[in-house]
Order: C-alpha cells, then structure tokens, then sequence
C-alpha cells in the first residue's frame, strides 16, 4: 500500500518537473515567436498568436487520441492504470481544447473579421471540446470504479470514431479554414523561421502535454488509494 | 445465428408489449414531437422566413429531439424492479441483447417518426407528393444509425445521476453527421433537385449506419459484465 503510494508520489513529482521544463519552453517560445521570427505579411502581428493556437490544436487532437487508444487497450487487458491515464488525458485533452477554442477566435477576428465560422475544422474542434466535456461528466456521474472505466472506454472509443464523420459532412459545407501548410505532400510553404518556431512550439506543448498527463495520473492513482482506504 | 436472432426479437417483442400495454411512452413522444413542430412556428419571423425555407431543418430538430427523449425510456423501465439483472441472468449472448434493444427503440422512434411525417405536412403546408419515398428513406438511413449509438449510451446513462440531462449530453454530437446529411438531402427532394446531387449523402449516412451499427454491437457486452 505504501510502495503505491510513493509510486503516485513519484509520478506527480515527474509531471511537475516536466510541466515546469514545458513552462520554461513556452516563455521561450514566446521570445522567439515575438522577437525572432518574421511578421507575416498579410495578417501582422495577430498572426502570431498561430504558435500557440496550432500546437494547442496538435495537444487537444493528441490527447484525443490517445483517450480513444487506451480505451480500446482498457476493454482488452482491463487494467485499471490505463483507465487512469485515459481520464487524464481526458481532462488535459479538454484544457487544451479550451485554449484551441479561446485563441481560435482571437486570431479569427482579426483575420477573417469574424469571432466564429461554422467550418470543418472549427466545428470537429468544437465537437472534441463537447466529446471531452461528456466524457468527464459522465465519469463524475458514476460511482463504482469499475463500470465508470468501461463506460467511459465505451464513450472514449465511439467518439474517436464521431470526429472524422463530423470532419467529413461538415467539410462538404465548404471551409474558410487555411488548407494545410505544413502536414501535405509536398514540401511545407512556411517561411523557414516561421515553421522552425511552430514545431519548437509543439515540441513544448507535446512536453507540456506529458507533464499535465503525468502529474494528473499520479493523483488519481493517490485518489484511488485514498478511496480504497477508506472502504 | 439463427438463437441470436430469436432472443434479439424476442427482446424486441417484450419491450414492445410492455410499450403496447401501457402507451405511456409513446403518446407522450409524439405529442413532444407535435409540441416542437408547433413551438417551431412561431419562433421565426413569418414576414421574414418562410415555412418552405425552414421545412427540413423543422423536420430534422423534430425527429432527433424526439428520438433522445423515447431513448431515456428503453433502460430506464429495466431499471424499475431491477428487471435488468434478470435479463443478464440468462444465458444468452450480450450481443442480442443489445439488438432486442435497440430493435425495439428503432420501431419506437420510427412511430414517432411516422406520426410527426403527416403532422409535419399539415402544420407546414409543405407538398411532399413524388418525394416521399425519398423521405422515408433518409429518415431511415438517418434513424438507424443513431439510435444504435443512443441505445448504448441510454443503457449507460440510466445507472448515472441525472440520467435524462447525461443521455443527451453525449447523443447530441453523434446526432451532428446524420442531421447534415438528412437536412441536405430533404431540402434538394423538396426543391426537387437531381437524384445525383443527394446520393453522396445518402452513401455517407448508410456508411455512418454501418459502423456505429457494428461499433455498438461489439461494445455493448463490455457495458453488461460485472
């Protein structure tokens, strides 16, 4: 009982480093995209906000995965630490799809003179943030250890099959979204220093991403200890 | 495969009766249907949209509306007397369980959808003559695969706290696909527009049946073992 708990202790105590080495990246990354790195021509300044809006985007899609993976990993070894760490990357998937959803419309009003659009991209985000704000409802609202992990792994694995049919039918609607610019087949059109600051910026927040994960497994694995003491 | 069949229906049929006996449900569904189609009226400007350009949009916020509210009822009467324990307690396969349910809700809703269709003429002026076959089959393609999804979740729901804010919480975003692709399709049949430009959406919804409809199957065993 007590090596478990050093064991959670230990975690929490990884994720914070982590999360502090991610800290001290994104003050970095914020040097470099405000300082070092050119001003877009067409849309100045408010263009910057691209190096957090994106990798935000990247961790709330990452995250997202990773709760619809380890749900199906659940219902197949039904081992309660991946049950664990499916929620927390739910929680942290959903913070993430918060600040995607908050930068989001800042950049847009400026740039396409509108809070919001109801295109492709927007809307599948917009429907991750609901799927993740289900899926931790749902937990808070079932009592046994159990049947919370199975039910959620259920939701988990069922909306990351939703996300690309909601992609599909909302694209046919047409989008004003840019088109991809560094994931495509051919070579990426960003700027040398613009795309070098992006992928330093999702390198933080990949980190960032683990840390939270990390730090959020190792409460709950002391939660659950705590629970099973005190039943 | 043929055993598996005969319990699913046989599931089916129970439900079935016990919604015949009483009614309840049913009568209750169809007048929130009616209620929406009426409240839909008048929340618009009528000298600034008409009842033509509003019709599919009416007709699909009506069906899925409709279709959430009857899920809540599918576990929820197991739940009374804990007749779900019973229904784990025999030896039948998890699977065909989940099909006698879902069976059941599917010719729920359908009913419901069924009244609402003629409701939905009467109240909205919209002339469905030549086009109604294509209707019903959206209204099935689109139908179909969400009520296999909400069937899952309602069985999921009823064991949480609020169980009828919980079911549609996690419905809704599964119903975004169908409903595009319904609405797309009604307004083309309605503006008469070419069988070419909605088959696409028609391929896109039976593909969406196909796999929620599998999905659901395969996941809801693990929803029953303890």
């Amino acid at each position: 009982m007590t090596a478990d708990l050093v064991g959670a202790r230990r975690w929490i105590r990884r994720g914070q480093i982590l999360t502090a080495l991610g800290l001290l990246g994104l003050a970095l990354v914020y040097v470099l995209a405000l300082r070092y790195t050119s001003v877009e021509r067409f849309q100045g300044l408010p263009q910057k906000i691209f190096y957090v809006h994106v990798p935000a985007a990247w961790s709330a899609l990452l995250s997202f995965s990773l709760v619809g993976i380890t749900s199906i990993l659940y219902l197949w070894l039904r081992d309660p630490r991946l049950d664990r760490f499916a929620d927390s990357c739910a929680a942290v998937g959903l913070v993430f799809s918060m600040v995607m959803l908050t930068t989001g419309p800042l950049w847009a009003r400026p740039v396409w003179n509108t809070w919001w659009t109801w295109d492709a991209r927007l809307t599948f985000t917009l429907i991750l943030f609901f799927l993740f704000l289900g899926y931790r409802a749902l937990r808070g609202a079932i009592q046994d250890p159990g049947e919370r992990a199975r039910f959620s792994a259920v939701l988990g694995i069922l909306g990351m099959v939703l996300v690309p049919f909601v992609h599909l039918t909302v694209y046919l609607f047409r989008t004003l979204h840019p088109q991809p610019i560094v994931l495509k087949p051919s070579a990426p059109s960003l700027p040398g220093d613009m795309l070098r600051t992006l992928l330093i910026s999702v390198g933080v927040y990949t980190i960032l991403l683990i840390g939270f994960v990390v730090m959020r497994y190792g409460v709950a694995a002391r939660e659950s200890l705590e629970t099973s003491d005190a039943g | 495969m043929l055993e598996f069949l005969r319990v699913a229906l046989n599931v089916a049929w129970k439900d079935l009766r016990v919604e015949h006996r009483s009614k309840t449900a049913l009568v209750s569904a169809i007048a929130f249907a009616a209620l929406v189609l009426v409240i839909f009226n008048f929340a618009r400007d009528a000298a600034a949209v008409s009842r033509e350009m509003l019709a599919p949009s009416v007709l699909w916020i009506t069906f899925s509306f409709s279709g959430v509210i009857a899920l809540n009822r599918s576990f929820a009467l197991e739940r009374e007397n804990a007749a779900l324990d019973g229904l784990l307690l025999a030896p039948v396969s998890r699977s065909a369980l989940f099909l006698g349910k879902y069976l059941a809700n599917l010719a729920f809703v359908f009913t419901v959808e069924a009244v609402t269709l003629p409701l939905f003429v009467l109240f909205f002026g919209v002339d469905l003559s030549g086009v109604l076959a294509g209707i019903v089959l959206t209204a099935i393609l689109a139908t179909t695969g969400f009520v296999a999804v909400g069937t899952v979740f309602a069985a999921m729901t009823v064991r949480t706290r609020f169980a009828e804010l919980m079911l549609p919480l996690l419905v809704l975003p599964f119903l975004l696909p169908p409903v595009i692709g319904a609405v797309q399709v009604t307004a083309r049949l309605l503006s008469g527009r070419p069988v070419s430009e909605i088959a696409g959406w028609l391929r896109i919804l039976a593909f969406y049946d196909l796999v929620f409809v599998t999905l659901c199957l395969l996941l809801f065993p693990a929803l029953m073992d303890e």
